[in-house]
């Protein structure tokens, strides 16, 4: 295992730096550059063109820069954004990032549990109706066109039923004055769902060691309800609970899009894992036994047929990085998707290459993982 | 021992041999409902498109029958330049004589759509057959070779997958005018070297070590005469399979790609609501007032793409025996 963990980081470095090696000619070869728009200016002197191209780094031949760039890279410094100047890249991604994630990791969990739960239903009963209307409603989604259903949510959900806002990632007039920004509340939000998610952890963990099923079942169910109402409790208390509250309600709509259009893929997946778990012979004998449906459904075939989805999960939320362009540009949510786009249009490139740089590496730990975790979670696999 | 001699030629046997194989394919494929109603919306979208210039013929002869020199100047049927003056204020709803109202220049909304039908095929198709035909080459010559060439391709794939592609396509755009066919190329090639390759070369190792093969090796047929007459046939279902996710892929980047404004098509299903959202219809509560002008055409891509993706899922479970029934 560690033999093959040395391997495994040893490979990533090296893809990752081919990686950064084609995106930085790759965007460096792309035509035009940041300082052109200023050095078009006619009014200019020959010393002021100079000095901008020194302060922009135009000054020195393409490859320097490159050079320069891997040093720095290997010093996990990404450059100073042209267009935010003279903030750093990493500072904006810092700032950007957990807008993303928040947003994908959310709706990554939510169309998860949704696909798992409809596929091995879907799966127990092939060609029943069931299968059928999920998997037929599930493809429509997955290959809707998504700013349609951006556009169709924002029109069901804000127009007509006039519950939730159009788009946009808090309500101006509310923080005009806010004692905090933002930034910091998200930040608070974010760290509120970590805790409720470690709380719900090591409670799944507790509730497995129990012996009868009606003590799992208030383990789990007490301790959550618990640290949800413990948590509205604070923050209301907090008396920044509406500014939350302003936060929650923009993001509803985005994460109900996203959800819906990937629900698809994990509910596929577990679906087809499922029909072949179910043709095993332990699963005949546990019918035989007598067992009740449901219990050989949830215990003996859906357990085993988990693996592809929780591989396929931890992929899937590398490409969270990447996959943001479309939805954040449709409800204006100022995430990593929405920079990158801004970023292309102004020629910012530091900050564009180090968005793309900062997307591989996401990737390639989160393909580590799903490498390490088909290793724990399958005892048959030994690397 | 009696010899059996075979009066037919080889190419009816072949010819035989397929149909036979087709039709078996065509009673499991029958079964599928949701691969059938992918089929059927496909033909539907093929004969939609080919009827394209019948439209304005049509429209001609009910409409502007009395005023053929106003015909002759505006040609509101155009999907690009038509414009229709008898109407005050445009986009217009839909009626007799749009049957899906016009856009904010006047253009008519369903032949813009029946314009762009073929297109999308086009484009589609092209992209994912330029992924295949890589792909399968790939995949068959990695799994046969191994060695330096298998890991010089799978590096290069995993290099590909690193790249997001929606991302790379843009910056892509920068540089060149992505024409529709410049873009299936790229799309193509740019799939062509990705995940596919990792897929068909499972499946070509899985070919290359049945006996055949050693069989063919040692009556001394040569590296290329295996990989084109032996590997790649046994793995085309499967390549087959993955062209029609791919023509999925490809109707869906174009779409978002010419939503976004990136991509330097003149007519598109993409182009139709980039339309509507660049003079500023998708804004607020005007978006349920002008629903004519992002519906139908987000309806025809979501239908195109979900009905090849139907198919695929159908032919799946044909071509993988793991997923049949019994």
């Amino acid at each position: 295992m560690l033999k093959f963990l040395g391997k495994r980081v040893l490979q990533i470095v090296i893809l990752l730096f081919i990686y950064v090696t084609v995106v930085y000619w790759l965007i460096e070869a792309m035509p035009g550059s940041f300082v052109d728009q200023y050095l078009l200016n006619p009014k200019l002197t020959p010393e002021i063109r100079e000095n901008l191209k020194r302060q922009f780094g135009f000054d020195k031949p393409a490859h320097i820069r490159y050079l320069i760039y891997m040093k720095n890279f290997l010093t996990l410094d990404l450059g100073i954004s042209f267009s935010y100047f003279p903030t750093k890249v990493t500072t904006i991604i810092a700032e950007r990032l957990p807008r993303t994630v928040f947003l994908f990791v959310t709706s990554t969990l939510v169309s998860y549990v949704l696909g798992y739960s409809l596929g091995k239903r879907a799966a127990w009963k092939r060609s029943g109706i069931l299968d059928k209307t999920t998997t037929f409603v599930g493809i429509v989604f997955w290959t809707i066109f998504l700013p349609l259903l951006a556009i169709f949510n924002i029109w069901l959900f804000g127009v007509i039923l006039k519950i939730l806002p159009l788009n946009q990632f808090i309500d101006p007039n509310l923080w005009k004055t806010a004692p905090l920004s933002a930034q910091t509340i998200f930040i608070r939000l974010l760290l509120t769902a970590l805790v409720f998610l470690i709380v719900f952890l090591i409670a799944l963990l507790i509730s497995n060691r129990l012996k009868t099923i009606p003590a799992k079942k208030t383990m789990l169910y007490t301790s959550s309800i618990t640290t949800i109402v413990v948590s509205i409790v604070i923050w209301i208390l907090s008396g920044y609970s509406i500014y939350a509250w302003d936060i929650i309600k923009h993001m509803v709509l985005p994460v109900l899009t996203l959800t819906l259009y990937s629900f698809a893929g994990s509910m596929l997946v577990m679906r087809d894992t499922m029909l072949d778990v179910i043709r095993e012979d332990y699963i005949t004998t546990a019918k035989a036994k007598g067992l009740p449906d449901n219990v050989v459904r949830d215990k003996h075939a859906a357990r085993n047929a988990l693996l592809p989805l929780v591989t396929n999960f931890v992929i899937s939320l590398g490409f969270t990085v990447g996959g943001g362009i479309i939805t954040e540009t449709m409800f204006s949510w100022p995430g990593i998707g929405r920079a990158y786009l801004e970023a292309l249009n102004t020629q910012d490139t530091p900050l564009l290459i180090g968005l793309l740089v900062f997307t591989g590496i996401f990737v390639l730990i989160a393909h580590l993982v799903a490498d390490v975790l088909y290793a724990v979670l399958d005892p048959r696999i030994r690397y | 021992m009696t010899e059996m001699v075979v009066a037919e030629p080889l190419w009816k046997i072949r010819l035989k041999l397929w149909v036979r194989s087709f039709k078996t394919g065509w009673e499991l494929f029958k079964e599928k409902k949701l691969a059938l109603f992918g089929l059927g919306v496909i033909i539907f979208f093929a004969i939609f498109g080919l009827l394209y210039p019948l439209y304005p013929m049509i429209m001609r002869n009910l409409f502007w029958k009395d005023d053929p020199f106003g015909y002759q100047t505006f040609m509101p049927y155009d999907p690009i330049i038509g414009f229709d003056p008898d109407i005050v204020s445009h986009p217009s709803p839909p009626s007799l004589r749009h049957p899906l109202g016009t856009d904010p220049l006047g253009r008519d909304i369903l032949s813009m759509i029946m314009y762009s039908t073929p297109r999308e095929f086009v484009l589609g198709i092209t992209a994912a057959l330029i992924t295949v035909i890589i792909g399968t080459i790939i995949g068959a010559s990695a799994a046969y070779y191994g060695g330096v060439i298998d890991t010089f391709f799978m590096r290069l794939a995993d290099i590909v997958m690193l790249f997001p592609s929606l991302a790379l396509l843009m910056v892509l755009s920068a540089f060149m005018e992505l024409t529709l066919f410049r873009l299936a190329l790229i799309m193509g090639i740019l799939a062509g070297f990705g995940s596919i390759t990792l897929v068909l070369k499972a499946q070509a190792l899985t070919v290359k070590v049945r006996p055949f093969i050693d069989a063919a090796k040692s009556t001394g047929a040569s590296d290329a005469y295996i990989i084109f007459r032996h590997i790649i046939p046994n793995i085309l279902p499967l390549s087959f399979l993955y062209m029609m996710f791919n023509v999925t892929g490809a109707i869906f980047t174009e779409a978002v790609l010419s939503f976004l404004g990136l991509a330097n098509i003149r007519m598109s299903w993409g182009v139709i609501i980039q339309m509507a959202e660049s003079s500023g219809y998708l804004m607020g509560a005007s978006i349920g007032t002008y629903w004519w002008l992002w519906l139908p055409a987000g309806v025809c891509i979501t239908l195109l793409c979900s009905s090849f993706y139907f198919l695929g899922r159908g032919l799946e479970e044909i071509v993988n025996p793991r997923l049949r029934k019994r």
